[in-house]
């Protein structure tokens, strides 16, 4: 039955306190352990589509007379339009309309950023619209733009207030501690460059808007799109059937969206709207740009005591402030903390949320902090995670619903260990080490999700639900489920996802939340649809339904009976079972999280400052594993971005006037395969007993989380220099070696009684 | 506008090419073969890539009218090539979009190298990235292959 409470909804560390109906979740969760699917590797059921090109992306897709949408974008970090002469964009070749500031919102004439939207042109190909674009003239008048964080904060120029937070007390214990250190960590503004770029294409039937766009979550465009056009949520059909990657920059409709209906709407055509590369490297969100002023307390035996914070997050024009603060609030038990943190507006392209945003950013300064602080204790960097580990949430002291990060730790020690034969591979300039670093995150998901499983007269299964497969594989993990529950081998089942017209609400593919969402939901579904097969078998063999199960597609009775589930589908004819899902609550007065750990081995050049990450080795606490393949596949992917984070990745902006630089895939380093260390990749597999009927968390963003913080502590273990910004360029890397040689000389100039 | 006489993937496809016409353009927009795709257009990424007589090239910056009188080989001429199980098999590929590509380059480099090492696959595929960075299984793909 359907029950309204009232729950805490939390997407990408944000929390929201909400109303939703929820359905009871009855269901037991399964043993741990490989069941019959469940637990199992499974090959990607799209798979062959997708790597034979036949998969049709949103960049894929042409409509009869479909236009070609361009924007014209400010090249100016701050700027008002003084004139604007659309005329020429209106009378060049194959032009079917033009849009300017005021004819819809996401046009502006007075851009606060490089890229950002200020006229549009449809035209009869992608070259022509460009071209138009080129045509139209403007009057710029430039302001000075706000560039430097510091200098924001000082000027109060912010987005949203600061956040304060505090336990304990700070500074008595900082006054009390053995050992004190601080220091302060810079982390890059990191581009998501999905391999498809942002796009959509809009076209009107009838009066209902039709919108096929690559994103991570449908129903949030369609009731972001409808809201906007002042149209009800059924006229608004979302379609989103494949799609080429988002990291969390596909979330909502963006400019691109609007600027393609409103042309949809003026021409009477479909109108595509997709962002070129360096349209993609300018105004498709990123990762900010981060200060962090870090302290950290001791005790001689390495009891944390202290933990304080300034963070500056460098947001962009618009955007969200991510929590850079967490995991100094959450990943320890440390009795006194203060943190304060600061979103500034700056004018310098917006933000958006990126494979765990804030944490991946905080994590890199505390747990680079915590190695400092290690080396001065003279404590043994893991030694001094587990003294410090949390029993409890230090937030509101709730219970974890399940934690499992000790056992990280204890996995961790064979890796951990091999720093000794490491460091002995130094020779000549190369210096070698090992790192580690601590994770924690969200990633139980949340209601409303919704699944509904169709089971066909001939046995066959369908998991209908208008959900998004964005790469991570969610797809298969859900055949897997509805196969298990439905006891039939999972070449039986097919998924029907991305058409908010063809299936039920699906929560967004962010936050590590699609399996932990949809999965319970995709489960009671296909338990539904079972207890409705079993209640026609048990009047067609005349036998008690309780005595009935259906496993590896036979209905079977406790005293042996057994019939191919066809033999009872087929009692159908043309008709089918429904089974309906939902996703229950989240347990109360728990906090749910992710854990992990990971250690890496690095070689330095210390003549060039070239560094190679050589291993890494990834110990994760997310719950059952579903799919273990597409798991590790994950798990390897947010390493290898991680690595890009930590040494190559950056965009790169002019320091006067906030202009980026780095616009290409040439300027902008992302990792290649020649750039790959060597992977092992584990997971505890433990389902959390309290979470669903699954136990299941998300695994989307955990791995690219310690990982940069693992290669620097890797750094300071083979060369004794501490990296203190991202990326580490052989620059940074040289210049640690410089400030470590510097101290270790003042060090012997001058000895510590 | 010049017509042309395109031989892709063992079939002969008359097309029209105004002057700086891509390959890339004339496949996926005039011919509908979409397998190819394009992520950055400017010949930084691999993900268009498509052999001609054989070699891999980068179709996003290849004009249409230099390939006239030579075999265009797509992912769609690829579909039965056992790297695309292997793949698959290897789950080396997440979002897939740059993935035709890789399969595209991958098959060029096991014909020339039947049995290629490590270091062989990751010289031949350093130019197709993967913003997934599904490489390992990429790399596992290429040597568990057989033709």
């Amino acid at each position: 039955m359907a029950r309204l409470i009232k729950t805490e909804k939390e997407v990408e560390g944000n929390y929201s306190e909400t109303w939703v109906v929820v359905e009871e979740d009855a269901l037991e969760q399964w043993p741990g352990g490989p069941l019959a699917t469940v637990g199992r590797e499974a090959t990607r059921l799209d798979g062959a589509e997708r790597a034979g090109g036949e998969a049709m992306y949103t960049a894929d897709l042409t409509f009869p007379g479909m236009l070609h949408a361009a924007v014209l974008r400010s090249p100016y970090s701050r700027a008002r339009v003084r004139s604007l002469d659309l005329a020429p964009a209106l009378d060049a070749s194959g032009v079917r309309a033009v849009l300017g500031p005021g004819d819809v919102d996401a046009l502006t004439d007075e851009p606060g950023y490089v890229g950002a939207p200020v006229a549009a042109v449809a035209a009869d190909t992608d070259a022509l619209a460009r071209a138009a674009v080129e045509s139209i003239s403007v009057g710029w008048e430039l302001e000075e733009p706000l560039v430097d964080p510091d200098e924001a904060v000082e000027q109060e120029a912010f987005l949203g207030e600061p956040r304060r937070y505090q336990r304990g007390d700070l500074d008595r214990a900082l006054a009390e501690a053995d050992v004190v250190v601080e220091a302060e960590y810079r982390t890059q503004v990191a581009l998501h460059n999905c391999m498809e770029p942002h796009g959509a294409v809009c076209r009107w039937v009838g009066d209902t808007l039709e919108v096929y766009i690559s994103t991570q979550f449908i129903w949030g465009v369609r009731s972001d799109v409808a809201q906007a056009l002042g149209l009800p949520e059924d006229r608004v059909r979302v379609v989103c059937e494949f799609m080429g990657g988002g990291f969390g920059s596909k979330n909502g409709p963006r400019e691109h969206t609007y600027v393609a209906a409103e042309l949809a709407k003026r021409t009477g055509r479909a109108v595509r709207c997709f962002n070129d590369r360096r349209e993609e490297n300018l105004d498709a969100g990123n990762r900010n740009a981060t200060i962090q002023r870090l302290v950290a307390g001791a005790r001689a035996d390495g009891t944390l005591t202290a933990l304080g914070g300034e963070f500056v997050n460098a947001v962009g024009f618009r955007g969200f402030s991510a929590s850079t603060s967490g995991p100094m609030q959450m990943l320890y038990a440390c009795p006194n903390v203060r943190t304060t943190e600061y979103g500034t507006k700056l004018n310098v392209p917006p933000n958006a949320a990126f494979r765990a945003p804030g944490f991946v950013e905080g994590t890199f300064g505390l747990e680079c902090l915590l190695d400092e602080l290690a080396a001065k204790l003279e404590l043994d960097p893991l030694e001094l995670r587990r003294k410090n580990h949390a029993d409890s949430d230090l937030l509101d002291d709730r219970p974890f619903s399940s934690k499992n990060l000790l056992d990280c730790y204890r996995r961790a020690e064979t890796h951990w260990e091999r720093r000794h034969e490491v460091r002995a591979r130094t020779e000549g300039p190369w210096k070698r080490g090992v790192g580690l670093a601590s994770q924690i995150w969200y990633g139980g998901g949340g209601p409303p999700s919704y699944a509904w499983v169709r089971v066909g007269a001939d046995g066959r299964v369908t998991v209908v639900t208008a959900m998004q497969d964005i790469g991570t594989g969610t797809r298969t993990a859900m055949a897997q489920i509805a196969a298990e529950e439905l006891g039939v081998p999972l070449e039986r089942v097919r998924v029907e996802l991305g058409d908010s017209a063809r299936g039920p609400y699906a929560s967004i593919s962010a936050g590590s939340s699609t399996t932990p969402s949809m999965g319970p939901a995709v489960r009671s579904a296909a338990a539904d649809a079972a207890r409705q097969i079993l209640e026609i078998a048990a009047q067609r063999y005349d036998l008690e339904q309780r005595v009935l199960s259906i496993k590896n597609g036979k209905v079977v009775s406790a005293n042996g009976g057994s019939w191919p589930l066809e033999e009872v589908t087929c009692l159908l004819e043309d008709g089918q079972i429904l089974g309906k899902g939902a996703r229950g609550p989240n347990p109360t007065g728990m906090r749910v999280l992710t854990f992990g750990v990971q250690v890496a081995e690095v070689a330095v050049d210390v003549e060039t400052g070239e560094v190679r990450v050589e291993r890494v080795a990834a110990i994760h606490d997310v719950g059952r594993i579903i799919n273990p393949l597409g798991a590790r596949s994950q798990m390897e992917g947010g390493i290898i971005q991680a690595v890009g984070y930590a040494l190559t990745e950056q965009r790169i902006d002019d320091p006067a006037t906030g202009i980026p630089l780095t616009r290409t895939l040439d300027a902008y380093k992302v990792p290649t395969i020649a750039d790959v260390p060597d992977i092992v990749a584990e997971f505890i597999d433990v389902p959390d007993e309290h979470l669903t009927n699954l136990g299941s968390k998300g695994l989307g963003e955990p791995p690219i989380i310690p990982t940069a913080a693992a290669i620097a502590n890797a750094i300071r273990d083979a060369t004794g220099a501490d990296v203190h910004s991202l990326p580490i360029t052989r620059e940074e890397m040289l210049r640690a070696l410089r400030e470590a040689r510097e101290r270790s000389r003042d060090e012997v100039a001058a000895p510590t009684a | 506008m010049l017509e042309l006489v395109l031989q892709i993937n063992g079939q002969a496809y008359e097309v029209d090419a105004a002057v700086g016409r891509t390959l890339a353009e004339t496949l996926r927009e005039d011919l509908g073969l979409t397998g190819t795709k394009v992520a950055c257009g400017e010949g930084h990424c691999g993900a268009c890539t498509v052999r001609i007589d054989g070699v891999p090239m980068l179709s996003c910056i290849t004009l249409v009218h230099t390939v006239e009188g030579r075999e265009v080989t797509t992912i769609e001429g690829l579909r039965d090539h056992p790297l695309l199980e292997a793949f698959v098999k290897a789950d080396a590929l997440q979002c897939g979009f740059c993935t035709p590509g890789q399969v595209v380059s991958a098959s060029a480099l096991v014909a020339a190298v039947p049995e290629p090492t490590r270091e062989e696959i990751r010289h031949a595929m350093a130019g197709n990235l993967c913003r997934c960075a599904a490489y390992p299984n990429i790399e596992e793909a290429i040597l568990a292959w057989q033709g």
